[in-house]
């Protein structure tokens, strides 16, 4: 039995090109060293002085930022920047590793989603995610397309289910690739292919917000294209946030660009501001290639 | 000084040397290896062999109804106690009418197997028709005989080292002349239970009985074993108490086979009073020794399932338990099948255990159920190569054989699981 809370958290708003007005969130200003504005004006999901321990070590060290509607946020940084463990926060998908411990506050419109009360199922299946390494599952293209669907019971019958399958592998731009070898296994597509395929397997079931971790470093630089394309199509309607090794990356696809440096989130602001004129030097060095 | 090039030069020869060593230390091994199967394989081929085949009697048996029936009721209870015995008995004085002597006939008797008696009296019963009628009828010769047609009795010993004396001998050597005599398939081998004659005692029991015990066995420490696999891999929070079973379950794989056989003597048997001997215990005791086997070897396959698929299954939503329901157990399962299978081989060769529980008694009907009291295969061996008869030797040797088939497959079934099903990601 779901409780209250659940409840409202299962319900999504419509989706549309309007953005639905976000119920009322108090603003709570956040205590950081960073540089930038880390918040929006309708946030979708906010972070406040978020740390995360792996053990003993401290991974991330005091992050605040929103991620509003429609927009492709794009976290770049060094390797080892925490960026990736910071995604993973942000749909928990850091319960998965025994030592880790996230301490602050990260919240899903209004409700916090380390609450006790919230359910990880329901969290993930609005907060979907894309990993860095393609991973369908080892079945059909059907399946897995189906796959999310099927478990959070979206399809009350078979041609429901059909329909979101098509649906969903329309937006991903792979119907027509796939659309007549629905039923041969989903390993069996090219990298860039298999990518698009997580990407139609996670908005099957209609997410608030999509994470992306690197989902191009495994592809060619056409099915790169291909998926970028892709992003900005998706920004219609859900929420995106891209970590990327690319720095190109980020300028094409996102609309604001989070700066990652051990652990500490550096510079936070538009993605035109911050390639163009970086405030802090950290952030340039790295932009202008002097690390990386 | 000297070049570089030049000093590896110098030391490559050597560095050749002790690689072409250590090949041919491996081959060796290998070799040594292949050499010990195919001895074993050798010897008991050749000592087995002969058992397929079994020597025959023609006689030519007049139903005697006087004998049989002599009521002429043609009552199926008369026909199931006449004496048949006296049948053959007359059968081979009129083919032998220079014997006369008390001694002698019961020697000349005993040329047929006391089988006979049960394949003529099947033929009445089938048939009554049969009775008054003289029959061409083909009967299993006593091992003796059988012996002395495989070459395993030496005529040039002499007679009084020889089981078989020169009489004998002539009356064999009578029969084969005249063409009443020939070796035929022993299909009695394969299709008969225990006996005390050579010539009746066949493995069919033994395998049912050891085909109801890997049942028992199967159906226990798969489920168990899997389940037990999936909590501890997948759902066990690492702390010092599931460290402590872990460690335990590597214990008990290595706990030697006996040990199970006297817990299942006193836990069973003794304690929970279930019956004596029967593939029921067996397998019970055999899913302990199992256990640890497919617990361990699950949990290896469930470890091989990428972290990725479970990441794409938890980045849906899935719980964990659909996680592993929807993906990783299907991914795990040949590997699984495998475990179990080799498991399973490993429980079909036991014995130990066995002989604890009564599994060595003397059975002769292949039980009908796991509760009725039988033998396995390794014990029905381990029985024959105590008996005295020299035809039990080469049954021993076919019955290892034909173990060795079912290993064979068994173990072949799981190579061929794992190539068929394995995954590459």
């Amino acid at each position: 039995m779901l409780n209250q809370k659940q409840a409202v958290l299962l319900e999504s708003p419509a989706k549309s090109n309007e953005p639905a007005p976000p119920p009322p969130v108090k603003i709570h200003e956040p205590d950081t060293k960073t540089v930038g504005r880390v918040t929006v004006d309708k946030p979708i999901m906010t972070t406040r002085e978020v740390d995360v321990y792996y053990g003993d070590k401290q991974a991330i060290n005091n992050v605040s930022i929103d991620i509003s509607y429609n927009e492709v946020l794009s976290m770049i940084g060094p390797s080892g920047c925490g960026k990736s463990t910071f995604l993973r926060c942000l749909n928990r998908m850091n319960d998965t590793i025994e030592s880790a411990h996230v301490t602050g506050k990260i919240e899903l419109e209004g409700h916090d989603i380390y609450d006790k009360k919230t359910d990880v199922v329901t969290l993930r299946a609005r907060v979907g995610m894309v990993f860095q390494k393609p991973n369908p599952f080892p079945k059909s293209v059907y399946e897995n397309a189906a796959y999310g669907p099927r478990i959070h019971g979206l399809a009350r019958n078979q041609s429901e289910l059909d329909e979101i399958v098509e649906n969903s592998l329309h937006r991903a731009g792979l119907w027509d690739e796939v659309k007549d070898r629905l039923s041969q296994p989903g390993t069996g597509l090219s990298g860039g292919q298999q990518q698009r395929l997580c990407i139609a397997r996670c908005i099957a079931v209609n997410p608030d917000v999509i994470l992306m971790d690197e989902p191009c470093s495994a592809l060619d630089p056409i099915a790169t294209a291909k998926i970028e394309e892709l992003i900005d199509e998706l920004r219609r309607n859900y929420s995106i946030v891209i970590v990327t090794h690319s720095m190109q990356q980020a300028a094409r696809v996102s609309q604001r660009t989070a700066y990652f440096h051990l652990g500490d989130l550096i510079e936070v602001g538009e993605t035109s501001t911050i390639f163009t004129n970086p405030q802090v030097k950290l952030t340039e060095d790295y932009l202008t290639g002097r690390f990386g | 000084m000297m070049k570089t090039a030049a000093k590896i030069q110098a030391s490559l020869k050597k560095r050749y040397a002790a690689e072409r060593r250590f090949r041919s230390y491996g081959l060796v091994s290998v070799a040594i290896g292949l050499a010990a199967l195919l001895l074993l394989f050798i010897s008991i081929i050749a000592n087995g062999y002969t058992a397929f085949q079994q020597t025959y009697l023609k006689l030519d048996v007049q139903f005697d109804e006087a004998i049989i029936d002599p009521k002429g009721t043609r009552d199926p209870q008369t026909l199931a106690r006449a004496d048949y015995g006296k049948l053959i008995k007359k059968t081979m004085r009129e083919r032998f009418p220079d014997v006369k002597n008390r001694r002698d006939k019961r020697k000349l008797y005993k040329l047929v197997s006391p089988g006979a008696v049960f394949s003529i009296q099947g033929m009445v019963r089938k048939d009554p028709r049969l009775i008054g009628t003289t029959q061409t009828v083909w009967v299993p010769a006593d091992d003796d005989v059988d012996m002395l047609i495989k070459g395993y009795i030496n005529r040039d010993d002499p007679e009084s080292a020889r089981r078989l004396k020169d009489k004998e001998i002539a009356w064999i050597d009578a029969f084969a002349a005249t063409g009443s005599m020939e070796k035929r398939f022993n299909k009695t081998f394969f299709t008969a239970g225990d006996s005390r004659e050579p010539e009746l005692a066949g493995i069919w029991g033994a395998v049912v009985g050891s085909f109801y015990t890997l049942l028992v066995t199967l159906v226990l420490s798969f489920p168990v074993g899997v389940a037990a696999a999936v909590y501890l891999q997948e759902f066990a929070p690492r702390n010092r108490w599931t460290d402590l079973i872990e460690v335990n379950i590597n214990n008990l794989a290595a706990v030697p086979s006996i040990v199970f056989g006297l817990l299942g003597l006193s836990v069973f048997l003794n304690f929970m009073a279930l019956p004596r001997s029967a593939p029921l215990v067996g397998g019970l005791v055999l899913s302990l020794m199992t256990l640890p086997t497919v617990i361990i070897a699950s949990r290896a396959s469930l470890q091989s399932v990428p972290p990725s698929i479970r990441e794409g299954a938890l980045g849906m939503g899935a719980s964990q338990m659909q996680m592993v329901a929807h993906h990783v157990l299907p991914l795990a399962m040949p590997g699984m099948l495998t475990g179990t299978i080799i498991g399973m081989s490993r429980a079909l060769g036991e014995s130990a255990p066995l002989l604890m529980i009564g599994m060595v008694a003397f059975i002769v009907n292949a039980p009908e159920g796991p509760l009725d009291p039988s033998t396995v295969l390794p014990v029905q061996i381990y029985l024959w190569a105590d008996t005295p008869e020299r035809a039990f030797v080469e049954r021993t040797s076919a019955a290892t054989l034909v173990l060795l088939g079912f290993l064979v497959v068994m173990n072949g079934a799981a190579v061929w699981l794992r190539t068929r099903f394995e995954q590459r990601w």
